[in-house]
């Protein structure tokens, strides 16, 4: 969790550096409320950037979300009220505590998840704020800070690679954005290593059905 | 609010545009598949392998611009990562990691690697 403090002060570092103070950077952890969404964002402020980009770029660099709310769908399902907020609140950093944390045996799980979500994004308004003073009160050269971003990445990568069943998935996802992109180049390559990638993992999921299908029917006989 | 890049309302606006668009994409599930809808078997395995597949795939995003034919050939970058990578398995610490790994890739763009 204090991941996000982190990251959130290299957000509002960054945000300072366009021109951006705390108060902006606040309001925009408290609206948005995405790590890597915000980061890309801090580009958006630019008389070249369109707002048609804007929305094109944030729903790519945003769409692993969509997965992320399939896996929830039955979890969530106990939240009642809070559910609209625990939807907005879904990030990366509190997708993967909803994995990593158990909800104690004698505490509501609806108002667990809610507290871990609101704490989550507690932290990453105050680091953005924290940042956004700091890099307009201290003059230190942030290039590189985006690294974070880079270095969050890894980290989950790292997590989720410790468990067996993930790493085909890891690999399929490596494997189709590198060849993506040498073949579209770095600016529209997205798109077409997630069209790969769902075709792989679900022609990979036919696969294993008629597997188990035909080791059903060889059981029975 | 005088050294903006861009307005101030259309400061505002973009802001609103990112908020809407994510929420889009985090709300889009839970509209499609209302409580007590049954979910497509082939959608329950894409919400099991779909985020370790998509994290690979933001690793690719971060490095998209590193240059391996061109000098530093991408060595700050890689070697950031790797100590990422090696730090995290050893210790497990989330803030840890990802500290160091930043600020060692500030050091070494900014002094080593110049």
């Amino acid at each position: 969790m204090t991941g996000y403090l982190f990251i959130g002060i290299a957000f509002g570092v960054m945000f300072a550096d366009k021109g951006y103070n705390f108060l902006w950077a606040g309001l925009m952890s408290a609206l948005v409320y995405a790590g890597s969404g915000q980061y890309l964002a801090v580009n958006f402020f630019d008389p070249s950037v369109s707002l048609l980009q804007v929305v094109f770029l944030t729903f790519m660099v945003n769409v692993r979300h969509i997965f992320y709310g399939l896996s929830l769908l039955d979890k969530f399902k106990v939240s009642g009220k809070k559910k609209p907020y625990m939807i907005f609140s879904l990030t990366d950093e509190t997708y993967s505590l909803y994995f990593l944390t158990k909800t104690p045996p004698d505490v509501d799980e609806g108002k667990f998840l809610f507290a871990l979500s609101t704490l989550d994004q507690s932290y990453w308004i105050i680091g953005s704020m924290i940042g956004g003073v700091a890099g307009s009160l201290i003059p230190f050269d942030s290039t590189g800070i985006d690294f974070a971003m880079t270095a969050l990445f890894i980290v989950i990568f790292v997590e989720q690679w410790l468990e067996k069943k993930n790493r085909f998935p890891a690999i399929v996802g490596v494997i189709a954005s590198l060849i993506s992109l040498l073949a579209f180049g770095k600016d529209s390559f997205i798109l077409p290593a997630m069209i790969i990638i769902m075709i792989v993992l679900l022609s990979n999921h036919r696969i294993e059905e008629k597997k188990n299908k035909t080791g059903e029917v060889e059981k029975n006989d | 609010m005088t050294n903006l890049p861009v307005s101030f309302w259309r400061s505002l606006i973009i802001i609103v545009l990112v908020a809407l668009t994510t929420l889009a994409t985090r709300a889009i599930p839970f509209i499609l598949f209302p409580n007590g809808k049954k979910i497509p078997k082939a959608v329950e395995y894409l919400g099991k392998v779909l985020p370790p597949a998509v994290i690979g795939m933001l690793v690719v995003y971060c490095f998209k611009s590193v240059s391996i034919i061109e000098s530093p050939f991408g060595l700050p970058e890689f070697i950031a990562g790797a100590v990422v990578v090696l730090l995290h398995l050893w210790k497990r610490n989330n803030l840890l990691s990802i500290g160091t790994g930043t600020v060692l890739y500030m050091v070494l763009i900014q002094y080593v690697f110049v």
